[in-house]
């Protein structure tokens, strides 16, 4: 993601003053002074008008809300019986040192492996499949992006029933196979593949979709001269397509992370009695956070669940952003390098010396 | 959308050259036959839940599943309308979702022509802000957000599940993006010269050219409240329950007769297959152009 905040153009490079008191002079109303103040009052006022209701909203909803479960998980809060005696940081070392808290976390980053790295890798394939000059353009994307519009509810109770151990389409099938079935639900591995497997199924399309947008925005030209020059469709699709689509993919990396530790309902569904399988199997993190809120309620440990989890979030966002920055601008880096050197070549000067002048 | 336009207008006259050199080439079996095996894949679930709700519980023992549809599909349809208040949940979530999504459409419009369009001091700062906040998992702010809707008393209605998201950060970065290229700025200076306030500029000049992404927008909007799960199933009850929240009480129930969970599945996707099968092209261009564009 680029994000590239310039500056709303403006056709003449005016001071504001005078900006705001060119129509005015225009109008006929502009004699009295009254409209002339309440004119430039508007022009000054309204931008920041029309960016308040996110802001305000966001302070409410958003802002404080985070800042006050920091505030709560300090103290020892009850769902009932509200606030009670201040802890300090009790709750995080209750937190920290309780196993389940890190069961939940490893469940999290497993199922968030397993769930991200097939369906980048099926997105990338897909999308360049797509990318090909077929017939049935729209059909074949709708057909891709057909699994998105089913909810996550949805998606979470067809796949339960899919992968029921008793009953269930894939045991089913398995034995007809002749094979043992698969303990989806009980077993740690075989519940983190099956959550995994909704998810997959419902994003994977909407990816490649993105991923194609980035293959279809390489100019056809290059790959022209490229397969002219006798690269094969798979020479160009590791060395040119890959490469463009790299920003796009770390985009999609980071926003994956961001949604990926926070599942909920396909876990939460997955056995609706316990939260997270008999044994904690399949317990996310937010979903012990669930449980910790809104079962055992006890809010104070709740919050300090909330905050790790958001620092981590936070800090894994941070450095996916940094690793991307570093890795864009080693190519930038190693592009401009190589421009010069051709540049040289041709003007039949050494490459050292064109760097030294920059 | 230009994503979509740039191949046609090169595809005229080189075909001759690009096909001896198989780029534009028509693809062969191959493709085709991954395709249709993507399209199984998407769709087979689906069709397996229909043909699952529509026949008897014990077709679950069956070794092979049925291909075809049986026909207690009425008689699931019956049950799920028995066991949860479905008409009441339909009904809350179309409210829920119209009622954001023309609230977030028409803030970030507002909010997206501000940032785009207008200069104030801050503009750029603010901005870096709002694009920050979409890093934040505000989500896990979800405690103290119910203890406010517990304080205020709107636990249990649905405006606790409206008012959160009225307007988001990324409805105003997607506005933004859009209008800033898509205004002229000499619009919106001939506007003020003939006397508009700035709100009538807006109204006049930005929220016509606004209107294509305002529609796109619209749409993700409407999709992402529709899914919506985790905080109306906090701050609802079972007696005025979301689409979704009723359709997991499906599951929870006592007994599980897993052929109307299958059907309430099919019913609860009917309303986002038929926007599909209407604006399913807007919906693929609009995630397209937010990949090109973001």
């Amino acid at each position: 993601m680029s994000v590239t905040l310039s500056r709303p153009r403006r056709p003449r490079a005016t001071k504001p003053e005078t900006d705001a008191a060119a129509p005015d002079r225009a109008s006929p109303s502009a004699r009295s002074p009254l409209k002339q103040r309440l004119s430039r009052l508007d022009v000054k006022a309204s931008p920041y008008l029309y960016i308040a209701p996110f802001f305000v909203l966001f302070g409410l909803v958003g802002l404080f809300p985070l800042g006050y479960t920091f505030v709560v998980s300090l103290f020892d809060w009850r769902l009932l019986q509200g606030q009670g005696e201040f802890v300090g940081l009790d709750n995080f070392a209750a937190v920290l040192g309780d196993r389940f808290f890190w069961n939940s976390l490893f469940n999290t980053v497993s199922i968030f492996v397993l769930s991200s790295i097939p369906q980048l890798v099926a997105a990338v394939l897909i999308a360049a499949v797509l990318d090909q000059n077929i017939r049935g353009k729209t059909f074949w994307r709708m057909s891709v992006l057909l699994p998105y519009i089913v909810t996550p509810v949805a998606v979470s109770l067809i796949f339960t029933n899919m992968f029921n151990e008793q009953y269930g389409l894939i045991n089913n099938v398995l034995g007809a196979l002749g094979l043992d079935p698969v303990m989806w639900k009980t077993e740690q591995l075989p519940s983190h593949l099956a959550i995994a497997t909704m998810v997959n199924w419902r994003w994977t399309g909407y990816n490649a979709l993105i991923l194609l947008a980035a293959m279809q925005a390489v100019p056809r030209d290059i790959h022209e001269s490229a397969a002219l020059d006798g690269a094969g469709a798979v020479r160009r699709f590791f060395s040119m397509t890959v490469p463009s689509i790299r920003p796009t993919l770390i985009f999609v990396i980071i926003t994956s992370t961001i949604g990926g530790l926070q599942i909920f309902t396909e876990p939460r569904l997955f056995d609706p009695v316990t939260a997270g399988g008999s044994a904690r199997q399949f317990q996310t993190t937010v979903l012990y956070l669930w449980e910790m809120a809104f079962f055992r309620q006890n809010f104070g440990e709740a919050s300090a669940i909330a905050w790790l989890l958001f620092l981590i979030i936070v800090g894994l966002g941070a450095l996916n952003f940094f690793i991307a920055r570093r890795i864009s601008s080693a190519e930038s880096r190693r592009a401009t390098r190589r421009i010069r050197r051709r540049l040289a070549q041709l003007k039949g000067q050494p490459a050292d010396r064109m760097e030294d002048h920059s | 959308m230009s994503t979509l336009l740039t191949r046609t207008p090169r595809r005229a006259q080189p075909r001759r050259r690009s096909r001896a050199v198989g780029i534009d080439a028509r693809p062969g079996f191959l493709v085709y036959g991954l395709l249709t095996a993507i399209l199984l894949g998407s769709a087979y679930p689906l069709w397996w839940s229909f043909v699952m709700g529509s026949s008897e519980s014990s077709a679950r023992g069956d070794t092979w599943p049925p291909l075809l549809p049986g026909g207690r599909f009425w008689i699931n349809v019956g049950e799920v309308l028995d066991s949860v208040p479905f008409w009441l949940a339909l009904g809350n979530s179309l409210i829920i979702s119209s009622v954001i999504t023309v609230s977030v459409v028409f803030f970030s419009t507002l909010a997206g022509y501000s940032f785009a369009k207008l200069r104030f001091r801050g503009n750029t700062a603010l901005m870096v802000v709002l694009v920050a906040t979409m890093a934040i998992p505000t989500q896990l702010g979800i405690i103290p957000l119910f203890m406010l809707m517990r304080e205020w008393g709107w636990t249990g209605q649905i405006g606790a599940v409206v008012v959160p998201t009225l307007v988001t950060a990324f409805g105003v970065f997607f506005m933004r993006q859009y209008l800033v290229d898509v205004i002229p700025d000499e619009l919106i200076e001939a506007a003020r010269v003939d006397g508009a306030s700035m709100i009538g500029t807006f109204w006049h000049v930005a929220l016509p050219a606004a209107r294509p992404a305002m529609a796109i927008l619209a749409l993700f909007t409407f999709m992402t409240a529709w899914t919506d799960f985790l905080w109306p199933l906090l701050v609802l009850n079972s007696s005025n329950p979301t689409l979704q929240t009723a359709l997991s009480q499906l599951q929870s129930a006592r007994y599980v007769d897993y052929s109307v969970v299958l059907t309430g599945a099919i019913l609860s996707t009917i309303p986002l297959l038929v926007l599909f099968l209407i604006a399913g092209k807007q919906l693929i261009s609009g995630i397209m152009q937010g990949a090109v564009k973001g």
